[in-house]
């Protein structure tokens, strides 16, 4: 890590003059008449935030002990606290305002999140596991108690997410559905690709070329390429329309998200195939392993944590990918995002942008998990 | 019993055996020895199916093994190779479980035999850890205790010790050489050391650029080389001191004389009563046999013998 002469890491430099900016910024807040305009800019605490960040940039430049705590402190603080003057500061607002007016989140207090969570993230890093779950755990619980208890409410953020929820829950569910179908039949059909594509060793180039081609093909054009050949399947074959197969929906969105995710499963099918030793598979053939007991008693279980690191990206780009979806009519959380573009509601587009986020971040968490996992028992 | 009748294999233009018959009878240790590239371990191979021959075939207990179902045939004859390939998601136990689980052996049966083997390979201890936490020469005893779990007729072994410092090569070639006279097990052994090959082999075939040159005992190679290819691979004027390796006390001394210093035991080698005698300064040393005395051996009999 470059140190700074006085001591400072240069991330902490980094994070504390963004945090500095972030608490400058005019928009903390924004209070809008209504959901549909821009609010005008608000920020009630410039100078206390700003004594935060710069008490941070003091304790990282100066030895003493217990900096580390106190600096661990400031962070979780920061992640934990902005959120909850955000909200309270829209609730005071709110008591003096009209019905439709909005309080929004405004540039500077993700700015200012955003740096407060990033710096938590350094100042954990290279400890203990637990001490890092622990850190995390106790934010996201403490942010969540705050959020049931209601002192988010008035954010424009949540108002949106009550007027939305039975759209929102659904788009969600809808957004899972498509990723994991996505992921399943991926999974189903590149781990054999890789397989044969490894075996032949010929036919990995050919194949690897056509996906990497595929992937060259911006999402958009490829989602809005589809919808003829499907229109046309569904027009030649009706029972195949019945089943809800059409030049738009969810059917075109998977085989596109597909498309894309094929490419790294079958690098990553070929790359865990090669992971196992030459020798080990030599050893299990003479001792009279067939085919399909090498590939499930030797070469799954040594290769199988390079491709569950291989579906933890394709996983994190399909959710990303599928936001797109929305475009054909495959519903997702992408619908949030695209409506509210359309109607210029900001709060909308921030819902299902922030969801999606949340949900990559959640898959991702789970995979190294699952990583974590079979790493310990190898 | 294996037989190979006018084998031929070629890779490409590259002709790797060529029109070679032999037979290894049962219970026999048979050494193929040869420098790299000499077709050994294709031929090896040719056995247990990993290489198909071109033309010829080679016949397992009198049945073609090109006939046989290729998974039950090679379940039925044990495989070490060099390299070990043990499976280093499974413990020792799990290693050398593999060919018992296959054949679906009753799992008490699995246990008792892996345990037996634990303590014939002297790996006790280690059953529950992993290939990646042994030294060289424990894996290579566990590749070896694989090979025999489900107690096979027939071992096919691949240079298995070259990877291996010479005290624990020595100490597992000794483990191995007991254990087939124990068992009675047809082994077909490839390696490139001579010395390991006269010590190991009741017969050793010598092969060169895909043929072999001369098969018999070790001694039969040393005093009679077919030709000067034999003569000199056998090692020239350091085949006499091959050959000490291959002669035993107990056959070579004077049975009743007596002699002063530390006694060697009558089993050991020549080679080694003479390091013992180089050791101590002496011509002459006095022989025991289970702890008793029972006479000495001589340096100007090992000097004139085999003239």
């Amino acid at each position: 890590m470059i140190r700074r002469p006085n001591g400072m890491a240069l991330p902490v430099l980094v994070l504390s003059i963004v945090g500095v900016i972030a608490a400058c910024l005019p928009a903390f807040l924004r209070i809008a008449p209504n959901r549909l305009l821009t609010g005008e800019a608000f920020n009630p605490h410039a100078w206390p935030v700003l004594g935060g960040w710069l008490l941070v940039v003091v304790c990282s430049s100066v030895a003493f002990p217990g900096r580390r705590v106190l600096l661990l402190a400031i962070a979780w603080a920061g992640v934990v606290g902005l959120p909850l003057l955000a909200g309270a500061d829209a609730h005071r607002i709110l008591m003096h305002a009209t019905p439709y007016t909005r309080v929004q989140a405004g540039a500077g207090f993700w700015l200012g999140w955003l740096a407060a969570a990033l710096l938590l993230l350094d100042h954990l890093r290279g400890m203990h596991k637990a001490a890092q779950a622990g850190a995390w755990l106790a934010a996201l619980a403490a942010v969540t108690l705050a959020f049931v208890a209601g002192a988010f409410d008035s954010l424009s953020l949540v108002r949106e997410w009550q007027a939305q929820r039975a759209p929102f829950t659904a788009a969600t569910g809808e957004h899972l559905r498509l990723a994991a179908i996505t992921l399943v039949l991926a999974l189903l059909i590149g781990a054999p690709l890789g397989w044969w594509a490894w075996r032949t060793r010929r036919g990995d180039g050919v194949l690897v070329g056509i996906l990497a081609f595929l992937q060259t093909v911006p999402s958009l054009a490829l989602f809005a390429l589809l919808i003829a050949p499907f229109a046309w399947l569904a027009h030649a074959w009706p029972a195949l329309g019945a089943l809800g197969f059409g030049g738009t929906g969810a059917a075109p969105a998977v085989f596109a998200l597909l498309l894309y995710a094929l490419l790294p499963v079958v690098r990553y099918t070929v790359a865990g195939l090669d992971a196992v030793p030459g020798d080990a598979r030599e050893a299990a053939r003479g001792l009279g392993m067939s085919r399909a007991q090498l590939l499930w008693r030797v070469q799954l279980p040594l290769g199988w944590p390079v491709l569950l690191a291989g579906l933890r990206i394709v996983a994190v780009q399909t959710i990303g990918l599928a936001a797109v979806a929305a475009l054909i009519g495959a519903g997702g959380l992408g619908r949030f995002v695209f409506l509210g573009i359309g109607q210029g509601a900001m709060d909308m587009v921030m819902l299902g942008t922030l969801a999606i986020i949340v949900m990559a971040l959640a898959v991702d968490l789970l995979f190294q998990g699952l990583l974590a996992l079979t790493e310990r028992r190898a | 019993m294996i037989e190979f009748e006018h084998v031929r294999k070629r890779f490409g233009d590259h002709v790797v055996i060529d029109d070679l018959s032999l037979r290894v009878e049962d219970g026999e240790f048979f050494v193929l020895v040869g420098p790299s590239g000499s077709g050994k371990s294709t031929l090896l191979r040719t056995v247990n199916r990993l290489v198909h021959v071109d033309a010829g075939c080679v016949r397992v207990d009198g049945e073609d093994v090109a006939t046989r179902n290729v998974e039950t045939l090679r379940r039925g004859i044990g495989y070490a190779i060099q390299s070990v390939g043990l499976f280093p998601h499974r413990t020792v136990a799990e290693n050398i479980a593999t060919v018992p689980r296959l054949l679906r052996w009753p799992e008490a049966d699995i246990r008792a035999r892996v345990d037996e083997l634990i303590a014939l390979l002297r790996l006790d201890g280690m059953a529950e850890r992993y290939p990646h936490t042994l030294s060289g020469g424990q894996q290579q005893r566990v590749g070896v205790a694989r090979a025999l779990a489900a107690r096979p007729r027939i071992v096919l072994m691949d240079e298995p010790f070259g990877a291996l410092d010479p005290l624990t090569r020595e100490s597992l070639q000794g483990s191995l050489k007991a254990i087939q006279r124990d068992m009675g097990t047809t082994i077909l052994f490839v390696t490139h050391d001579m010395d390991e090959a006269f010590g190991l082999g009741d017969r050793v075939g010598l092969m060169l650029d895909g043929g072999l040159v001369q098969v018999g005992k070790p001694l039969e190679l040393l005093h009679a080389p077919a030709d000067e290819r034999v003569r000199d691979f056998v090692g020239g004027t350091r085949a006499r001191l091959r050959e000490l390796a291959v002669r035993t006390v107990g056959e070579n001394m004077r049975r009743g004389e007596q002699a002063e210093g530390e006694p060697v035991d009558a089993g050991t080698t020549l080679q080694e009563a003479l390091g013992a005698m180089l050791t101590q300064g002496r011509d002459r040393l006095p022989v025991h046999e289970h702890g008793q005395a029972v006479g000495a051996i001589v340096l100007v009999d090992l000097v004139a013998r085999g003239a």
